[in-house]
């Protein structure tokens, strides 16, 4: 696994460039339009990020977070689930710059290394804000009645936020 | 619904602070937490703009097209309505070509194309249609090969191990787009039955 995962910048990198070449792109003048692609991304996204994070880091100083995370992890820990993860697992579907800021909490809190941590990553990498995309696709078409999508997409959604934890469990637990 | 969830966690967090004599940290911690925002969008930047103008290079030499062929022959699977609808198809295929590669920005216009043919094949109906469904789960249900936000995140925080992650990211995804897309059958199958 370890091989697969370090391999896959490397071979996205060579084959990138060398089909760009192979093509007679000019390589680093569409590299330099992409990036500026990314940097309006980052701009894009920083003044929510400054409000959410600010929030969540109140949470956690003034001891309720703590305090909360105390009352549900008899529950949570049943299922195998470290009860730190439950409130990213509640905010993901519904929030993508809330649960991405609730991600960088965490790293910081436990270390992006730790199991904590690299659950909240894969469970982060692995779903969507599963809402926001059900209201735009279905939004822009006038779709009233969307019959069983949102309970499809949830089970697909609560799949992958336990499927998330159990494999950290088993590859870095 | 997000504005109450802020405003209710700012607002508990110095109720809370108060019946603990925390205040004074909160206030610190709105404060550093700004602070680190800033940080972080900086520390993000640099890996979102590489990978941004990594694939910008992609999608001018022809990958993504090339890529998008692969993606087809799952379509007549996922999509049995669909057979003779190749406008519908195409951008569907675009679509997820885009996510696959973490190209959200261009993902959702072509995501929104592929509905609008939807709609039409579906006669504008208010009601979402079998492939509407699909295609809608499979866009919730995000099949991405480099996540490069969280990558780029966990870069910033320090990680020693920042792709560690992937296998299992891999494994997520597909185990969800399994189980929703086998949702989707089951549940548009029972209510044809029912009806």
């Amino acid at each position: 696994m370890r091989i697969l995962s370090v391999s896959v910048m490397p071979v996205l990198f060579l084959v990138i460039i060398a089909s760009g070449l192979f093509r007679r792109v000019p390589v680093f003048e569409a590299f330099t339009d992409g990036a500026k692609e990314g940097l309006k991304t980052a701009v894009r996204i920083l003044p929510a990020l400054v409000g959410l994070i600010a929030a969540i880091t109140m949470f956690r100083s003034s001891g309720l977070l703590t305090f909360l995370t105390g009352c549900l992890s008899p529950v949570t820990e049943k299922l195998g689930i470290p009860a730190e993860i439950l409130p990213l697992a509640l905010l993901r579907p519904v929030s993508g710059s809330g649960s991405l800021a609730l991600v960088e909490d965490l790293l910081t809190a436990h270390g992006p290394d730790s199991l904590v941590g690299r659950i909240a990553s894969v469970m982060m990498g692995s779903t969507e804000t599963t809402f926001y995309t059900l209201a735009v696709y279905f939004g822009s078409v006038g779709v009233k009645d969307t019959r069983f999508s949102v309970w499809a997409a949830l089970l697909a959604d609560m799949t992958a936020m336990l499927v998330s934890v159990w494999v950290c469990r088993y590859f870095f637990g | 619904m997000m504005n109450y969830v802020w405003a209710g966690m700012i607002a508990a967090s110095y109720l809370f602070a108060f019946f603990t004599g925390n205040v004074e940290a909160v206030t610190k911690g709105a404060m550093d937490g700004a602070q680190r925002a800033v940080e972080m969008v900086f520390g993000l930047c640099g890996m979102m703009c590489l990978w941004t103008g990594l694939l910008e290079v992609a999608r001018r030499s022809g990958l993504t097209d090339a890529l998008a062929k692969l993606v087809r022959p799952l379509l007549s699977l996922l999509f049995p309505d669909l057979k003779k609808e190749p406008a519908a198809k195409s951008a569907i295929v675009m679509n997820m070509t885009a996510n696959f590669l973490g190209l959200s920005n261009a993902a959702t216009p072509l995501g929104l194309a592929a509905m609008e043919e939807l709609s039409r094949i579906n006669g504008k109906s208010k009601r979402a249609s079998d492939a509407m469904c699909m295609f809608v789960v499979i866009n919730t249900a995000s099949i991405t090969l480099l996540p490069n936000t969280l990558l780029a995140l966990r870069s910033a925080a320090g990680s020693t191990d920042t792709f560690g992650i992937l296998v299992p990211v891999w494994i997520c995804s597909i185990a969800s787009v399994i189980v929703g897309t086998m949702a989707v059958a089951m549940l548009s199958r029972r209510e044809a039955r029912r009806r």
